[in-house]
């Protein structure tokens, strides 16, 4: 009887630990879907802006970094909750071959961005867009709507909506660990640009 | 037409399925003598899981609620909105003063002494900005058309 007992707990501990072992894997799964395989990613549509210095902003001048590219607004509450880890995400990875670009939406343009801008201490670069920017993304209707762009250009994850700022985290460190094209981690890339 | 006249958004095809969250049913006709004021009710209808500003939003940042009117034949001297809600959403520290589903504005018109007798159209705006819990929608202005009959 002990012998049975026995036997069924250890075939329990056993079954419990295969159990746990898949959720942590089925875990990792759910954080790696987010960022799309190589192969399924199409191109950014290039845009051509000015920022909020008059400088123009080119998104191919970004190639051979990964760019957050967020589109929001000063009236979409849901957006400002993102903007302060935008802040961090840039401090902390741009020297990892990472760049922040936001995209205002606001029909008022600058008028209502730049005091925005300085009040919150936005340290990435910012542009105003319109419907027609918003169109060559396949329409832009809700913000915040963002696209995590690969460094070969392509759009690895996108997210329309307030998302979690780990689900951000992942994806960028997944991307900045990644050679272009290849979709697969490079730690040897790590920090080299 | 029990629904009367119904304003609908001015949206281009691929934002169609979800910038189209606010509907608002004018009333069918406004009637009344020179001089006289003619009370009119609005009836906005929300999509469920969405909110709009009030007409007195919490923040300065947001975006009210809001009725404009233009007429030869009336003058617009008052909208009056119902209480706000005062709730809570994930993107706000604080409480937000919103509208949700079905609520009712009622505008008050003096009928001009000037207006001549017979039919015309009142024309109006209603601007609005939308959110769920999670993402907002550019701000819209919804085209009004009520037809007045002015009478002796």
């Amino acid at each position: 009887m002990n012998q049975l007992f026995r036997g069924v707990l250890v075939a329990g501990l056993a079954g419990a630990a295969l159990f746990l072992g898949g959720c942590t894997k089925s875990t990792e799964d759910v954080r790696a879907a987010s960022v799309k395989p190589d192969d399924r990613r199409k191109m950014a549509p290039d845009f051509s802006l000015k920022d909020s210095d008059g400088k123009p902003v080119k998104l191919s001048d970004y190639k051979g970094k990964v760019v957050l590219l967020n589109f929001w607004a000063t009236w979409c509450g849901p957006c400002k909750v993102e903007i302060p880890w935008f802040i961090e995400f840039e401090q902390k990875y741009k020297d990892k071959g990472f760049a922040v670009v936001g995209i205002s939406m606001d029909e008022d343009g600058w008028k209502a961005v730049k005091p925005y801008m300085a009040e919150k201490h936005i340290n990435y670069r910012m542009a105003v867009g319109d419907d027609s920017l918003g169109s060559l993304y396949g329409g832009v209707d809700s913000l915040p709507t963002t696209f995590v762009i690969d460094r070969s250009g392509k759009i690895a994850a996108t997210h329309v909506g307030l998302v979690s700022k780990s689900d951000y985290q992942n994806e960028i460190e997944q991307l900045i660990g990644s050679r272009p094209g290849s979709g697969a981690p490079n730690h040897a890339a790590r920090g080299a640009n | 037409m029990a629904a009367g006249l119904a304003a609908v958004l001015l949206i281009t095809p691929l934002a169609a399925q979800i910038s189209n969250v606010l509907f608002v049913t004018a009333p069918e006709k406004i009637e009344g003598k020179r001089n006289e004021v003619v009370t009119a009710d609005f009836k906005l209808q929300l999509r469920t899981g969405f909110h709009v500003n009030s007409n007195t939003p919490s923040d300065d940042y947001l975006i009210p609620l809001k009725f404009t009117f233009a007429g030869a034949t009336v003058q617009a001297q008052e909208v009056t909105f119902p209480k706000p809600r005062m709730e809570k959403y994930p993107f706000s520290a604080k409480p937000l003063s919103v509208f949700t589903g079905d609520f009712k504005t009622t505008a008050k018109f003096k009928i001009l002494p000037t207006a001549p007798l017979g039919q015309s159209l009142l024309t109006g705006k209603l601007r609005y900005q939308a959110c769920s819990h999670t993402a907002c929608l550019p701000p819209k202005t919804v085209d009004i058309k009520v037809p007045v009959e002015v009478k002796n």
